[in-house]
């Protein structure tokens, strides 16, 4: 081994308790930045988690156009009877309407979009609403509301589900883009594959679910009727857990048909041809469509709240200051006992500087000492970090994301978890069971839409983070061994031999 | 090999100054043996350190082999004082970490001579000094004799034209004295190297044939004409010089 290194070795070791001050100094400070770095990492996970569930993998913007109060409606189906002579006679009802909150764009609207400076991608879908009521005719008035309280002494029972018409020709994009799916995937293609196929007169196919299809005892080739025409479900979908959809597919114009909307769409999704572009095609479609709700990813980020988001403030602005004054402070710390080490070498130096060694060597082997300390600091540091990520993954709780602003969820279906696309779940008093899907809802008047997703979060590493790591350490150590060299270098001899020690 | 002339060195001291040195003339020839003798603070060390390009003059010259060493630049002072000067020091100097074969080869690092041969030049020097058992030893683990007998392999190993001692004596024994001082002469007279050494003390002064008196800045050259006549081609011509030669 070369002197430099014996050196540069038996001096770390000489003052092994202000080299391990040092280490450990710098290894605090880069394992909080790997902590801090996952952690963080682990909220933008979660966040682009929850925005995947309200928008689906791949899309940038949403385009979708709010429905007025009055434009919605109430929801009339006639359970009253005409005439005293029909009370007591059985009745079924089936209506399909747009999501709530959600009025209807004219599908010529996608291609426009698509044609917009910086617009990669486009797809519109239909996300419908399905009511079905059966029960017997009792005696209110006829035209009574089925809200609650017009109809309550009427014995009925409603089931819901909703439907998302699906435009075959674009498969990458939308709600059954493969990333939103944890089985299915090879099902959906076959899905596309064989509705592309289809004459238009003969696309009856539906994947289903695999939750829906499983409390409805659907399965492959059974037929699942949607405002009374049958569909043959092709298929069986699972969404991941954070994912949104709806409780059966079906062709774009298969769902047109059904809802009397031909040539209409209620949500169209977008991809920019990068990041940095979403802002101006946003502004384009706004300019494009001025009525229309455009709304990109950081918009709904930014509607986030709950758990998530005080995460993601904590890990943005607390975790990331508190890691840099940690990292500061190690800097300084190191710096500081480098150079006092330094000047306690005095004569050292000096008695080297006189047989005849250059300052440059001089400041390599100060310089060598301080990063070899910086390495070792990285390595615990690392060690650190690593216990801290998984201190994370392993305590934290689960975190809840709520997003749930005007507009916000307008054209985004609902989740697997709490709340829906719009309006209110569940059934009204005198109803029977709804057999819909979270996203059930049975909107008289519309209502801001919310949507819940718990998350647990995790703090994963990366090469990258590593890579930091060593790269903070390496130049913490170099700073406090530029600062001790310089110091070093700038020692006279005949001062340094003069020195009594 | 050395000639200075109107060597003067002022240090600031406060909002005043201190001469260290004042209008100081010598010349030391090639294989010369000095001491340089004074009371503690008049400037031996100064003169010392003006000699081994450690410390530049205020005014005046120290011109080494031809060269002004006040008027070279910090590189080039280092690279001479690399290739010709040995030093050694009261406190011997050594660094702490460093083995004694490992001090020694520190003086070579700055010639650039490869590793072996600097392992098998310091294990000779230490021969030389009689500490060749003691190479893998640490300073704590040697003795201060053992220590300045390090210091001066260190000095040494490298061949160089000058060795500068400064007090070498200064820490040691009476007996301990007798042996190093014995030691640098017995090199010097084998070597035919320049020996300057500073010294407070008369009994090692006046083993040189020449010692140079400071007090006060000022300096005064004294013939020891039983040491000057021994080392003399014509000893009889140098014992009958004036004690006294003047500054």
């Amino acid at each position: 081994m070369s002197l430099y290194f014996r050196y540069l070795g038996r001096e770390l070791r000489r003052r092994s308790r202000s080299a391990a001050v040092v280490a450990v100094g710098l290894a605090l400070g880069v394992g909080l930045v790997i902590t801090v770095t996952a952690a963080a990492a682990g909220v933008k996970t979660a966040q682009s988690q929850v925005l995947h569930s309200l928008y689906g993998v791949g899309t940038d913007i949403t385009v979708t156009k709010t429905a007025t109060p009055s434009s919605s409606g109430g929801f009339r189906f006639g359970g009253a009877p005409a005439n005293r002579g029909q009370s007591g006679q059985s009745f079924s009802r089936d209506r399909l309407s747009s999501a709530p909150g959600l009025t209807t764009l004219q599908e010529t609207e996608v291609s426009s979009i698509s044609k917009l400076k910086g617009v990669a991608g486009t797809t519109g879908t239909l996300n419908l609403d399905s009511v079905h009521v059966t029960g017997t005719l009792g005696g209110g008035p006829p035209g009574a509301s089925a809200s609650p309280g017009t109809s309550s002494t009427t014995p009925f029972s409603i089931s819901t589900f909703t439907v998302d018409g699906v435009n075959a020709d674009d498969p990458g994009l939308g709600p059954l883009s493969s990333a939103n799916l944890t089985a299915g995937t090879n099902v959906v293609s076959e899905w596309f594959k064989r509705v592309q196929q289809s004459a238009s007169s003969d696309q009856q196919l539906a994947l289903v679910e695999s939750s829906y299809a499983k409390q409805n005892k659907l399965k492959v080739g059974s037929s699942v009727t949607i405002a009374g025409t049958k569909f043959t479900v092709l298929g069986l979908v699972s969404l991941s857990a954070t994912a949104s959809g709806a409780d059966i597919y079906v062709p774009l114009r298969e769902a047109q048909k059904l809802a009397t909307d031909t040539g209409k769409v209620n949500t169209i999704y977008v991809t920019a041809n990068n990041a940095s572009e979403i802002s101006q095609v946003q502004t384009e479609i706004q300019h494009l469509m001025p009525k229309a709700t455009v709304t990109t990813a950081q918009d709904l980020a930014n509607q986030v709240t709950g758990s998530l988001s005080t995460a993601a403030s904590l890990a943005d602005s607390l975790g990331v200051w508190l890691a840099v004054l940690v990292l500061l402070a190690a800097f300084v710390l190191a710096a500081l006992l480098t150079t006092a080490s330094v000047n306690r070498r005095v004569r050292e130096f000096g008695t080297l500087k006189a047989m005849g060694w250059h300052s440059r060597r001089i400041v390599g082997q100060v310089l060598g000492e301080a990063v070899v300390q910086g390495v070792i600091g990285g390595a615990v540091g690392i060690g650190l970090g690593v216990l801290g990520a998984f201190l994370v993954t392993k305590i934290a709780p689960t975190l809840k994301a709520t997003a749930g602003a005007t507009g916000l969820g307008t054209g985004a279906p609902g989740s697997s978890s709490t709340g829906g696309r719009g309006g209110f779940g569940g059934g009204f008093p005198g109803a029977g069971s709804s057999t819909g899907s979270a996203r059930s809802s049975f909107a008289h008047t519309f209502a801001p839409p919310t949507h819940t997703v718990l998350l647990h979060l995790t703090a994963p590493l990366s090469l990258a983070v590593f890579g930091l790591a060593v790269a903070l350490a390496i130049a913490g150590g170099l700073i406090a061994g530029l600062l001790g060299g310089w110091r070093a270098a700038r020692l006279q001899p005949a001062e340094a031999l003069r020195r009594v020690e | 090999m050395y000639e200075l002339k109107q060597l003067t060195r002022v240090y600031p001291k406060g909002r005043g100054k201190v001469t260290a040195l004042k209008d100081v003339n010598l010349v030391v020839q090639d294989g010369e043996y000095l001491t340089i003798q004074g009371p503690t603070g008049h400037g031996k060390t100064t003169l010392l350190l003006l000699l081994g390009g450690l410390e530049r003059p205020t005014s005046g010259t120290v011109v080494f082999d031809g060269r002004d060493l006040g008027a070279l630049g910090e590189s080039q002072l280092v690279d001479v004082r690399a290739q010709n000067f040995g030093f050694v020091f009261q406190n011997y100097n050594l660094m702490p970490t460093l083995t004694a074969a490992e001090n020694v080869e520190a003086a070579l690092v700055p010639l650039r001579i490869p590793t072996a041969a600097r392992r098998s030049r310091s294990i000779a020097a230490l021969a030389e000094v009689g500490l060749a058992e003691r190479a893998s030893h640490f300073p704590a683990e040697l003795s201060g004799g053992e220590q300045q007998r390090v210091a001066i392999a260190r000095a040494l190993v490298k061949e160089p034209k000058v060795i500068l001692a400064d007090e070498p004596t200064g820490n040691l024994d009476e007996g301990t004295r007798t042996e190093i001082v014995g030691l640098m002469e017995g090199l010097w007279r084998e070597r035919g190297m320049t020996l300057v050494v500073v010294t407070h003390d008369t009994q090692v002064a006046r083993r040189a044939p020449r010692t140079a008196l400071i007090t006060h800045g000022s300096l005064t050259l004294r013939m020891n004409r039983s040491r000057a006549a021994e080392n003399s081609p014509d000893p009889q011509a140098t014992a009958a010089a004036p004690e006294i030669e003047g500054s």
